[in-house]
């Protein structure tokens, strides 16, 4: 038993170090993990499909596949799984960690490219480095997948609108006949310049175990 | 300074001037100098006039038959000042303008303030009894209701709500802070202060307290006047505006709190409970008051479309009765007319006409810019009317303390939020926020209502007010500005809001509540969530008529902006040209995979996605921009102007029997009738255009291409110094010659075999047959179009400087 403490404790430490989640951070996660995969050791689409709170989502399956995405686990895969432990759910999780309180510019700058890949990797479905009109156009669609027939039709002139921006700023003298195949992480950045995503993009992870007050709230 | 030279002799005969200046009879002046002279709005004076006017008009009786000029300016006395101090205010305000320099070192506020110095000392040097300007009730009833108004109906309210929690303990602990610190201490000087012992000691500590809670307040109309001017961040600007918005409530509990114990004397715990419950109520009970009122505004502008003439008045009245409802019962008016403004917001503009969205944009900017620039002017005239006592140690006191405590109360109640903020507080940040704790007008109007019997020492807190109000707009409202380009403070970006930023905005929204559900706490991306969509769910049903309730705020936004382009595309000359397809389509193939060169796109999913595509989406587009296009219809519908699409068609049928032999062209361009030029106004398309001519000159050469996109009127409005060729010139050399027409036409041919009943509308777009076209057809064709489209749009020269205000829109 105690051993087997100390094992999850050093293994904690791991994790602490890798993502920069706090002790208790990573176990509140951990929790909820089991809490999600049913006491098991990995956690399937399934898994987190069946969260009531996601159903009305919009974007749940995008969500749902950037957890199982080999990119976003902070090394140079590529592909998908299709089961991930707490080690993957925890990485992926990293990504929406607050900035830490004092930052200096170039980890601020590092952190916003992060976040920045996340969401690219999201849209960039089929992992060619270039966000095409076809998965923007998807990216869109799921937007507004929850508003019927308007949303579907609008979705196409919206993304189509949005990528000609793209492209208009970005390549802005560009012959007839030239083809702008989709935006790269470059321009991806430029076009999201002013959303300061380094300070937007997180949540705030639990410090405190409130289990209690949590299942509560989640089984209702 | 000429500028100061007529502010003089505007000042010094202020209604003869000012008739001079509307034009009536100049033999009137004869006739109106004595009575000029005795036009002060005192009182007492009134009564000799009328009687002098009655025994005048009983002696024009008796001995002429009938006056036939007669003078009566006692009538039209008080509206004929008041027009001519608003006329002063918008001559001074236009004057400012006209001096380039000046403007650019002193901040307008304080310019106002120096005009109404030198006009109520002329005034006064004229012997005339100085008016009682800044009077309470003007002021709190007439002119600052429609600066709170303009604030609140275009409060940015994203960042608004992402930064509540510092706003409020800016705005309610800051303020408490300010109150008791300044009040104390204040109390603490009078005390043992040696030098004047029979004034200030008699001060009590209840008196300090009720001035400093009245000081302490930071003013909404000195910050937006200044901070307008120095363009800062969005997040330093809501932070500072927004506490002088919310401290209201703060003030106006203080403020009666204060004021109903200093006649009593003593003041118990049970005083100070009561307090903390009348601020629950006042805070509460105002933003209450405002949404009903918000809400009321937006169910009944739900069934205003076939009254468009009075949609703005629905706002503007519910917004004044909800400012006026929460002064009745002492609640924060300025609370209730943000909460109703920033309530009402979303729905009414889903509901009301593009019109009366500009309409209610314009009259706000205008009321408001008019009520800050009569404030600032009237603090000026006080300041020289007011009986004033000027007492060196007190008033330097309370300017001290002023600055202390507000430098105190900010870096302190930072340390404490910094702990819970993301994007902390930077220590220039906690400077520009300090430093922008600009005092105003509000301040001075609450001291004005001061009970001399219950304050014998009101004129002192007068002059100390005006001094501190005076210290705060001069000398920090002056040196603000170099101090933030010193600081190298970050600066608010001009950037028009994309569609790339809003789709993302919205798809972080999700992601982010997406990923709190899956962490399975609920924290504030949640609760929005859930707020969102309840008020999708029920309240824009409740609220908003029509489809348009159940539009997501991406589409939304979308058509917005579709709207815009297309105002600004008719407003800079489109009409010019013939509106051609053409060089929107080029720059949709630059997006679109579907070319056979291109190996890539064959691999794709979509290869077919391709002209039908296309062609699929510009009448979804046309078909949004049509909607709109309704909308404006329906407006002049009621408004009696003749219908400009009736207008048209007339027109349209004079130059039809002029060219007889082009009638079946023209029957064409009626087509046009049913779909109002759309093609050439949608977004994409004027994007496109945008961004290819650009870069594109009026070189021959690039006119040889053919279907290059150099020919398009936005690149040509643009440079139009480079356009030495004449516009039209340019137009028939380009893609509606001949050979280039072939040109498209073959490429177009390749696509058009596999795909598809999109080309429809095709032959539309490009009148007369492919091939045969002349440029004589070209032009002549052009007129009756470029005709349809002037008078189609229901007054493009309206919209004309829709561009301009621009940094006014949310």
């Amino acid at each position: 038993m105690g051993a087997s403490q100390t094992r999850s404790e050093s293994v904690y430490q791991e994790l602490m170090d890798k993502t920069g989640f706090s002790l208790e951070q990573i176990k509140n996660l951990k929790k909820r993990f089991l809490q999600l995969s049913g006491n098991e050791e990995t956690i399937s689409r399934e898994n987190l499909d069946a969260i009531p709170a996601l159903a009305n989502n919009p974007i749940r399956k995008q969500i749902i596949e950037a957890f199982f995405d080999k990119r976003n686990q902070r090394s140079s895969e590529v592909g998908h799984l299709e089961e991930i432990g707490f080690e993957q759910f925890v990485m992926v999780m990293s990504h929406f960690r607050p900035p830490a309180l004092r930052t200096s510019v170039e980890e601020r700058e590092v952190m916003r490219k992060e976040k920045l890949q996340f969401l690219f990797n999201m849209h960039d479905t089929d992992n060619d480095g270039v966000i095409t009109l076809v998965e923007y156009r998807k990216v869109v669609e799921e937007l507004l997948s929850k508003s019927g027939a308007i949303g579907h039709e609008a979705a196409r002139a919206i993304a189509d609108a949005a990528m000609l921006e793209v492209a208009s700023t970005n390549v802005p003298d560009m012959a007839p006949d030239d083809f702008y195949e989709g935006i790269t992480f470059e321009h991806f950045e430029q076009i999201l310049k002013g959303l300061e995503m380094e300070s937007r993009m997180h949540i705030r992870f639990l410090d405190v175990d409130t289990s209690t007050m949590r299942c509560g709230k989640s089984t209702s | 300074m000429p500028l100061r030279t007529g502010s003089a002799g505007f000042g010094r005969s202020l209604p003869e001037r000012g008739l001079l200046l509307l034009v009536v009879l100049v033999v009137l002046e004869g006739f109106f100098l004595p009575h000029g002279a005795a036009s002060s709005p005192d009182v007492s004076h009134k009564e000799s006039l009328d009687n002098h006017r009655e025994a005048d008009v009983g002696h024009n009786f008796t001995k002429k038959a009938f006056p036939v000029l007669s003078l009566d300016y006692h009538h039209i006395q008080t509206p004929f000042e008041i027009s001519l101090w608003v006329l002063l205010a918008s001559l001074m305000k236009l004057g400012f303008h006209l001096i380039p320099r000046l403007s650019g070192i002193v901040p307008e506020s304080c310019l106002l303030i120096v005009v109404g110095l030198l006009v109520g000392g002329l005034i006064k040097l004229a012997g005339e009894e100085v008016p009682p300007v800044l009077d309470s009730r003007l002021f709190f009833q007439c002119l600052l209701p429609p600066i709170i108004l303009d604030a609140g109906y275009f409060l940015p309210i994203r960042p608004f709500m992402e930064n509540l929690g510092t706003i409020l303990m800016f705005a309610v602990v800051g303020t408490l802070w300010n109150a008791f610190f300044i009040g104390g201490l204040l109390y603490a000087v009078c005390q043992i202060q040696p030098a004047n012992p029979s004034d200030l000691h008699q001060l009590e500590l209840l008196p300090c307290l009720l001035f400093a809670s009245i000081i302490s307040a930071v003013d909404p109309v000195a910050v937006l006047a200044v901070f307008e001017e120095i363009h800062i961040n969005e997040l330093l600007h809501i932070l500072v505006f927004g506490e002088s918005l919310l401290n209201d409530a703060v003030t106006v509990v203080l403020y009666h709190l204060f004021e109903e114990y200093a006649g009593a004397g003593t003041v118990t715990v049970m005083d100070c409970f009561l307090g903390v419950i009348s601020f629950l109520i006042v805070a509460v009970g105002g933003v209450l008051v405002g949404a009903i009122y918000g809400i009321l505004s937006a169910f009944t502008s739900r069934f205003t479309s076939h009254t468009r003439v009075i949609e703005p008045l629905f706002v503007f009245v519910y917004s004044y009765m909800a400012y006026l409802s929460a002064e009745m019962f002492h609640l924060s008016g300025i609370m209730a007319l943000i909460a109703c403004g920033a309530v009402m917001r979303p729905y009414v503009e889903a509901n009301i006409s593009h019109k009366s969205h500009t309409t209610i944009k314009y009259f706000l900017k205008m009321w408001s810019s008019v009520s800050e620039t009569l404030i600032f002017i009237f603090l000026g005239v006080a300041t020289v009317d007011g009986p004033h006592s000027w007492n060196w140690t007190f008033v330097t006191v309370t300017v001290i303390l002023c600055l202390v405590a507000r430098v105190m109360g900010v870096v302190g109640l930072t340390f404490i939020i910094n702990k819970f903020r993301i994007v902390k507080l930077t220590t220039k940040d906690q400077f520009i926020i300090a430093y922008g704790g600009l005092r105003g007008a509000i301040a001075f109007s609450l001291g004005f209502l001061l009970n001399k019997e219950h304050f014998p020492m009101r004129e002192m807190f007068l002059t100390a007010i005006i001094t501190v109000i005076f210290f705060t707009v001069f000398v920090q409202g002056m040196t603000i500005k170099p101090l933030v380009e010193l600081l190298a403070v970050k600066k608010k970006q001009e950037a028009k809001r994309s569609i790339n930023e809003e789709i993302h905005t919205q798809f972080l929204d999700h992601l982010l509540t997406g990923i709190e559900d899956i962490c399975g706490h609920y924290g504030h991306h949640h609760w929005k969530d859930k707020l969102n969509r309840f008020n999708k769910k029920y309240v824009k049903k409740c609220l908003i008529a029509g489809e348009r309730s159940k539009e997501p705020q991406l589409i939304a936004f979308y058509h917005k902006m579709e709207m815009k382009q297309a105002i600004e595309l008719v407003a800079s000359g489109g009409g010019v040209k013939l509106p051609s397809a053409m060089p929107s389509t080029v720059s949709m193939q630059n997006i679109q995979p579907k070319k056979p060169p291109i190996a890539k796109s064959a691999e794709r999913a979509l290869p077919q996605l391709t002209r039908g595509r296309e062609e699929e989406i510009r009448n979804i587009l046309r078909s949004n921009l049509q909607r709109t296009r309704q909308r404006l219809r329906s407006y002049n519908r009621h408004t009696l102007v003749v219908d400009p699409y009736e207008d048209g068609f007339n027109e349209l049928l004079i130059k039809k029997q002029k060219m007889i032999d082009l009638e079946k062209k023209i029957k064409e361009m009626n087509n046009y009738l049913t779909v109002p030029a759309a093609p050439p106004d949608s977004p994409t398309m004027c994007r496109a255009r945008l961004a290819s001519g650009r870069n594109t000159d009026f070189k021959p050469a690039q006119q040889q291409k053919g279907n290059r996109i150099c020919e398009d009127p936005q690149a040509y409005s643009m440079k139009p110094a480079s356009g030495t060729v004449p516009s039209i010139q340019v137009d028939l050399a380009s893609p509606q010659s001949p050979e280039s027409v072939s040109v498209i036409d073959e490429f177009r041919r390749a696509n058009r075999e596999e795909d598809d009943q999109g080309l429809v509308m095709r032959p539309r777009h490009r009148p007369g047959g492919p091939n045969k076209k002349t440029e004589e057809e070209g032009d002549t064709a052009k007129d009756p179009q470029k005709l349809m489209r002037c008078l189609s749009d229901p007054g493009p020269s309206a919209e004309d400087d829709e561009d301009e205000d621009e940094p006014f829109l949310p």
